[in-house]
């Protein structure tokens, strides 16, 4: 039984082998970038000493997550995450809509094409850059706000060090990168409707927002789903660019600016607390992970086309 | 949907898109414009949309101690060149591979790059795993390695491949080719279209990345652009020593130095050779989106 069974393997080996040896870099790569680091989580459960690696540390349990969940620091974490998130996901998705159907109302061909550059090249830049950008503006000597402000009389702010701010900032700056490439593909959505509908609405007499809210939006409430459905299922996971390189690590500001995967590199890079880090690190990736799989099979249900799975 | 040209609606509308183009090109402007004011300008007014006096102090300082901005360049030029290059032909290979309804072991290793994409072990380990047991601090390995492949582009060139007519294994599979020849004389040269759309996104992801810089670079002759402008915000003053390098500079002098223009001249070189490629990005991206813009 055992020789068929080999006999079989071997057979099915032989006709697959090139094949398989196509997929071989890629998938020895993924193993040790992607599924040693897997083992590797263990190191949440131990107290890591450099000197004797991951495995030869001494196992600790609960310990680090119970310090981690008693810890002012996770409210704080969590909390600023999913609420910017939220506030990304929603401010997203109301902005390139409304962009796609501004843009499906040109005439001009150029024009369009104009502003689909003109709003697609921050996709090109860095956070580094962006961080830049916003410093001309926000920088609390020379920036550009700062001297308008003074210009009309209002008192400057320290921007660098003021949380409030940034809660108005971050959705700024994160629409400013973004929105090109959503309005376009709610833009190609639309491409797709079909033309006779807005002629007969026209013939029936439907003015232009009636047109929009019952031919458009309609026509575009599957894919804003699906597209914000799949951003919940990642709500847990930060732009790390954005929240690291945008406030200038200023620590004044954390309270506000400070999120799950910035507290993660903070905590192995400048305190080298190896528990705290990788305890919230593996809690993030464990309640994405349930996370992105009940999203995944929803969006699933709706429209098999667009899931990952 | 072509209404009136002059009605109120539009007008409003075209206003509106006119107002945020200008907050779209106001940032970058910026920072041109700042890179090209005189420091003692900006020192005691401020940064401006339009330099009070046109200087071209903060380039002329950059190109005068170049040695800096030219390491930056070649680490990242060369990451980008071979990484893209590398990255392409594992991904396509495996993709190809996937994209193949007869082979055995398809489902298995799809399941088995697909997880990855739900369930990361993290940064600590990953972290441990690239300094204390490759030792790739400060390699362009550390560069290189992270970005190479990325499961996103497998599916995206997979679902191209998919697309690929099966007649066209089976006929050549009759004639007797193997499969290599199959897949380097007629799979690929069809594949440009999707080889291109990957390769630019890599290329745009690998000119752009400054992560794996920030974790295992600290030798400043290996920074990436991004790193640079990073640590020029942060440590201005320590990199425009090292850019002086064999020139002893007094305190005095070190004042003198067009700090802030400096920075954002810097900023300028490093966007600038993106905005010349982005152009053809828009023509290969609109056709890739559609290529591959769905399911894994």
């Amino acid at each position: 039984m055992a020789i068929n069974h080999t006999k079989k393997f071997l057979k099915h080996f032989k006709k697959n082998r090139f094949l398989l040896a196509l997929t071989l870099p890629m998938v020895i790569y993924t193993f040790i970038f992607s599924y040693t680091p897997m083992f590797g989580a263990m190191v949440a459960f131990k107290r890591y000493q450099f000197d004797k690696g991951i495995l030869g540390s001494e196992w600790v349990g609960l310990s680090n997550f119970k310090f981690l969940f008693t810890s002012p620091d996770l409210i704080r974490i969590v909390r600023n995450t999913l609420g910017y998130n939220a506030l990304f996901i929603i401010s997203t998705l109301l902005a390139s809509v409304a962009i796609a159907l501004m843009l499906y109302e040109l005439t001009s061909k150029k024009l369009l094409k104009a502003y689909q550059s003109i709003m697609f090249f921050p996709h090109f830049l860095s956070w580094v850059v962006v961080a830049y950008m916003a410093y001309a503006f926000l920088n609390p000597r020379s920036g550009m706000l700062n001297q308008w402000f003074a210009n009309f009389g209002l008192d400057t702010i320290d921007w660098y060090n003021h949380t409030t701010a940034w809660v108005y900032i971050f959705p700024l700056a994160h629409l400013w990168k973004v929105i090109g490439m959503n309005a376009i593909m709610y833009y190609a959505a639309l491409m797709g409707i079909d033309p006779t509908y807005y002629e007969a609405a026209k013939i029936d007499g439907a003015n232009k927002w009636k047109i929009v809210t019952k031919i458009s939006l309609p026509f575009l409430y599957p894919l804003m789903t699906i597209l914000v459905i799949l951003a919940i299922g990642h709500i847990f996971s930060a732009d790390f660019g954005l929240f690291y390189q945008l406030p200038m690590n200023s620590p004044t500001i954390y309270s506000t600016t400070d999120v799950i995967d910035t507290y993660v590199f903070r905590a192995l890079m400048q305190l080298g607390n190896i528990g705290m880090s990788s305890s919230a690190d593996l809690t993030k990736s464990v309640l994405g992970f349930v996370l992105i799989v009940t999203t995944n099979a929803i969006v699933r249900k709706i429209n098999p086309e667009r899931s990952l799975f | 949907m072509r209404g009136s040209k002059l009605s109120l609606s539009r007008i409003v509308m075209h206003v509106f898109l006119i107002a945020m183009s200008i907050l779209f090109i106001v940032p970058l402007w910026s920072i041109l414009s700042i890179s090209l004011s005189r420091e003692v300008d900006i020192a005691s007014l401020g940064y401006r949309l339009i330099p009070i006096h046109l200087d071209f102090q903060a380039y002329r300082f950059i190109l005068q101690n170049p040695i800096t901005i030219i390491n930056a360049y070649k680490v990242t030029i060369i990451i980008s060149c071979i990484g893209t290059f590398l990255s392409v032909l594992m991904i396509s290979m495996c993709a190809y591979a996937l994209s193949r309804s007869d082979f055995k072991y398809r489902g298995v290793i799809t399941f088995y790059l697909f997880f990855t994409m739900l369930f990361s072990g993290g940064l600590v380990p990953y972290y441990i795993l690239m300094t204390k047991y490759l030792h790739l601090q400060n390699t362009y390995l550390a560069l290189i390695l992270p970005l190479l492949g990325s499961v996103w582009y497998i599916f995206l060139m997979r679902t191209f491949f998919q697309q690929l007519p099966d007649s066209l294994v089976e006929s050549a599979t009759i004639d007797g080719a193997g499969e290599w020849r199959i897949y380097f004389r007629i799979i690929l040269p069809l594949s440009t279209p999707v080889l291109a759309t990957v390769g630019l996104l890599q290329l745009l992801n690998y000119w752009n990345a400054w992560f794996q810089a920030l974790l295992f670079i600290d030798k400043p002759q290996m920074y990436p652009l991004q790193y640079l402008l990073q640590v020029m915000m942060n440590n201005i003053q320590e990199i425009l020593k090292n850019m002086q390098e064999g020139v002893s500079v007094d305190a005095g002098q070190l004042a003198a130095i067009p700090s802030e223009s400096t920075r954002m001249a810097m900023c300028i070189l490093a966007i600038g050779p993106m905005l010349f490629i982005f152009p053809f990005f828009q023509k290969y991206f609109a056709k890739g989106l559609t290529v591959g813009s769905v399911k894994g």
